[in-house]
């Protein structure tokens, strides 16, 4: 994908000197650019949202900026000086603290050792000094205006409360730059208002803020500059309030999307899956969609809003606490994955290495794991037949390996992703559900995976596919259905999708 | 030398010829092929246990609970032949396994069923079967003379140059070889260790996996049990006590994964005859038992931390790409 979206440049940004600078950072892991000459600026007392789909590199800037990651190239300035961030207390040393998305607290411990932990204050004895724990953080929690008691434990406290914590910890060491990842995600309205009060405190205290958030409303509430990312690159920054919302949409999911992903045009059948009022105790309510031969269908939404609990509920991992099953005109109930997978449907999870393989075993008794009962002959294992399964999907994946018996922990990433493609398709499925299929893979292998994904669909496969890439649901998807806060927020035929309108429905920003 | 390293089971065969060798220049006759016989046959019920224990430990579980096991199956096993010592032997060798199998799906069932920590189970069960060992006894002993003469001697009855007790270690190995490579429950439990959410994404069910690997673990137990009484012709509440760390320590020396999915049934029989080697070549060279058991206890570490080495190189290129970001950076 070269598509070069234009940089813009609106009015210069505000003339104060930036507290914070990186230049031409890029992070390079194996086979994937997760960064690529980004820069970014943060000022004093003013908020900068970070903006980009998931995958565009944004959670890589923040572990470099609390000194997790190390860059490979580009350098960092602090008040002009060039810094490095070799370690997490470093970058702590340095003034950057950080409020992560998913809050990193000790449930067993009380609020205040929570807020002081790996920096508690001693006595004299080099003794931990309860007593300025607990007065230090009464004092940073009143600043937030809340009075939860430092001296009890956070396992009795709510998710919002949970929040307040995290931020007090945040604020407890002498923090210059505030990066704010996703903190609304959990929150409802009345607790972000409260968040948004705190945020402008630490505007007024000359705080530079990294607000990294997918919700628009609050985002043009709450920031001054904004910086959009995509596919590891800075694409566009500017002034927040001069921009409109359309343009930092465009500048997210980038131009012509149908030329990237070319779509092969499959034959589109009779109706093969029909999903009726799924519903789930916590995750997902009233979902009902139509799969068709040959067709694929596109899931969108933000994280947490229920996909793949969805998908998981319908190869059977996850019991739906309602709704009706029908396959191929017979109504089927799915209790476990056995069922799932002798219905014909399979599941290529998103986190190939936690769910998908077991690294000590053979490449060939990974693949043929789900499809034990092919290959042996009255109830024993045949290795002779496993072998000769693994190699015709090896061959059809071109799979590269020294031999199929080596541990599949030996391969690399991309070949991994081809033995879990492998071993679902050695089941011989009528309906394939992929989760985030190209997550964490580069552009290259992108290309090759939706050409596979097509190829699939051509063979008369029905493919629902669960992404948070824009590009590639707008590309590859028959049909779309979005999904936000566990509902269904919308189902759009290919020629009525656009960026806009998925991005609206999964955002609830109408 | 990486490719030797790689075959454990070949370094540890290597280790144990050196040990055997190093002992016979201390004490004659160390390495005769009757003395290796008897070091076989005094280390089979240990390789029957190690085997067990290897299949629960595939699964990611631990079963503490086969040495209790063994002693309250073997006063179950003893009792029985005092008290009716017509009953043919057979049947007592199958009451045994039942016993045994029984003792272990209450394992199984409580780790499977409600879920609760397999450590924390065995540990409870181990202190439950021994404390049954102690109520069906009344703290008595059943001494040789109570037992029957097919009782004690069937096991070490020479069968073309082996006791039968050899012979029964070779069976289980060689079943337990099939077992593990050629069934979809060895595949099922390689797998419910090696990556319990991906097994289960494969549609193995790994409690019902776990289960069966504890019932098999059991009736193991049963089997041993019978083994045991008959070969030091007594049963008491302690007899093997302690036996569960040996069976373990054996897993471990042979390379299984103490965290599941890694291991082979060489290597736990070659683990067992390590252990088995210095248990007999200690006192033979005159060393204390005292010292011994500190030697073992050495001995196991050090492969815990060659077995840790060995795992870690697994993820070697992710840290040498680290290693060269940051000598880049």
């Amino acid at each position: 994908m070269n598509a070069v979206a234009p940089m813009i440049m609106t009015t210069p940004l505000a003339a104060e000197t930036p507290i914070l600078e990186m230049r031409g950072i890029s992070q390079i892991f194996p086979g994937v650019k997760a960064l690529d000459q980004v820069s970014i600026s943060l000022y004093p007392g003013e908020v900068t949202a970070l903006i980009g789909e998931n995958g565009a590199g944004k959670s890589t800037l923040v572990k470099i900026l609390t000194g997790i990651y190390r860059p490979t190239e580009g350098e960092i300035l602090l008040d002009g000086q060039p810094v490095q961030f070799p370690s997490a207390q470093a970058a702590i040393d340095a003034g950057v603290t950080a409020i992560h998305q998913e809050t990193v607290l000790f449930d067993e411990l009380t609020v205040g050792e929570n807020i002081f932990l790996g920096h508690a204050p001693r006595t004299r004895f080099r003794t931990i000094d309860w007593r300025t724990i607990n007065a230090r953080s009464r004092e940073l929690l009143q600043q937030l205006e809340s009075d939860i008691d430092p001296t009890i434990r956070l396992k009795d406290l709510s998710i919002a409360q949970r929040h307040l914590v995290a931020i007090a910890r945040a604020l407890s060491v002498e923090a210059r730059i505030v990066i704010m990842d996703e903190p609304t995600a959990a929150l409802s309205r009345k607790e972000i208002d409260d968040l948004f009060r705190i945020v402008q405190g630490l505007k007024r205290q000359g705080k530079a803020i990294l607000f990294i958030s997918h919700k628009f409303d609050e985002l043009y509430e709450i920031a001054e500059n904004f910086a959009v990312f995509r596919d590891g690159k800075a694409v566009g920054h500017g002034r927040l309030k001069e921009t409109p919302q359309g343009e930092i949409v465009r500048l997210m999911v980038g131009r012509d999307v149908h030329d990237v992903f070319p779509k092969v045009e499959a034959q589109i059948g009779p109706a093969v899956l029909s999903v009726q009022g799924y519903s789930h105790p916590t995750e997902f309510r009233d979902i009902s969609f139509e799969l068709k031969r040959g067709e694929i269908l596109g899931v969108y939404g933000l994280i947490g809003a229920g996909r793949s609990e969805l998908c998981q509920s319908l190869f059977g991992i996850t019991r739906p606490s309602a709704g009706r099953l029908t396959l191929e005109g017979q109504s089927v109930e799915i209790r476990t994955a056995q069922d799932a997978i002798a219905a014909g449907i399979v599941y290529v999870p998103e986190e190939r290495g936690r769910h998908g393989l077991a690294l000590p075993m053979p490449i060939y008794q990974n693949m043929t794991l789900p499809s034990l009962a092919k290959t042996s002959r009255s109830g024993f294992l045949k290795a002779a037949n496993e072998l000769k399964l693994a190699r015709q999907y090896a061959e059809r994946l071109d799979l590269r390996a020294a031999a199929l018996s080596v541990p599949v922990g030996t391969l690399s990433g991309g070949n991994q992703q081809k033995v879990v493609i492998g071993k679902w398709l050695a089941t011989q499925p009528k309906v394939i559900i992929l989760d985030e299929p190209t997550k964490g893979i580069d552009i290259g292998s992108k290309a090759a995976v939706h050409g596979f994904i097509s190829e699939l669909a051509s063979q008369g496969l029905s493919i629902i596919m669960v992404s948070s890439e824009l590009p590639e649901v707008l590309g590859m998807s028959d049909r779309i259905m979005v999904m936000r806060e566990g509902l269904m927020a919308g189902l759009y035929d290919r020629s009525e999708a656009t960026a806009e309108t998925l991005v609206r429905a999964a955002t609830g920003n109408a | 030398m990486t490719k030797l390293l790689k075959s454990r089971e070949l370094l540890l065969s290597g280790i144990i010829v050196l040990m055997i060798a190093g002992f016979a220049t201390r004490a004659q006759g160390f390495a005769e092929p009757g003395n290796l016989v008897n070091i076989f046959n005094d280390t089979s019920i240990l390789i029957i246990l190690a085997l067990a224990q290897m299949t629960v430990i595939l699964t990611k579980s631990i079963d503490l609970s086969v040495a209790a096991n063994l002693a309250f199956t073997g006063m179950a096993v003893a009792m029985t032949n005092a008290a009716f010592p017509d009953l043919p032997l057979v049947l007592l060798i199958v009451m045994a396994l039942g016993i045994g199998a029984f003792l272990g799906s209450i394992n199984g069932f409580l780790v499977w069923i409600l879920q609760i920590p397999p450590i924390v189970v065995t540990l409870g069960t181990l202190t439950i079967y021994r404390g049954m060992a102690f109520v069906l006894s009344g703290g008595a002993w059943v001494n040789a003379h109570q037992m029957t003469p097919t009782f004690l001697n069937v096991p070490r009855t020479p069968f073309l140059g082996l006791p039968i007790l050899s012979w029964v270690a070779i069976a289980v190995v060689l079943g337990m070889g099939f077992l593990l490579t050629r069934t979809p429950f060895g595949r099922s439990a390689y797998a419910s260790g090696g990556n319990p959410v991906a097994a289960v994404y494969a549609g193995i069910d790994i409690g019902r996996t776990r289960f069966f690997a504890f019932v098999l673990s059991g009736a193991m137990a049963g089997l041993c049990s019978y083994l045991w009484v008959s070969r030091y012709a007594v049963a008491y509440v302690d007899i093997a006590n302690g036996f569960e760390l040996d069976s373990v320590a054996a897993c471990v020396i042979g390379g299984i994964s103490i965290a599941g999915g890694i291991g082979s049934v060489a290597g736990a029989v070659l683990g067992s005859l390590f252990l088995g080697v210095i248990k007999n070549a200690l006192p033979v060279i005159g060393i204390s038992p005292f010292a011994q058991m500190a030697i073992s206890g050495v001995v196991i570490i050090l492969a815990v931390v060659f077995n840790a080495r060995a795992e870690a190189k697994k993820g070697r290129i992710i840290l040498r790409n680290r290693a060269t970001h940051e000598a880049t950076a």
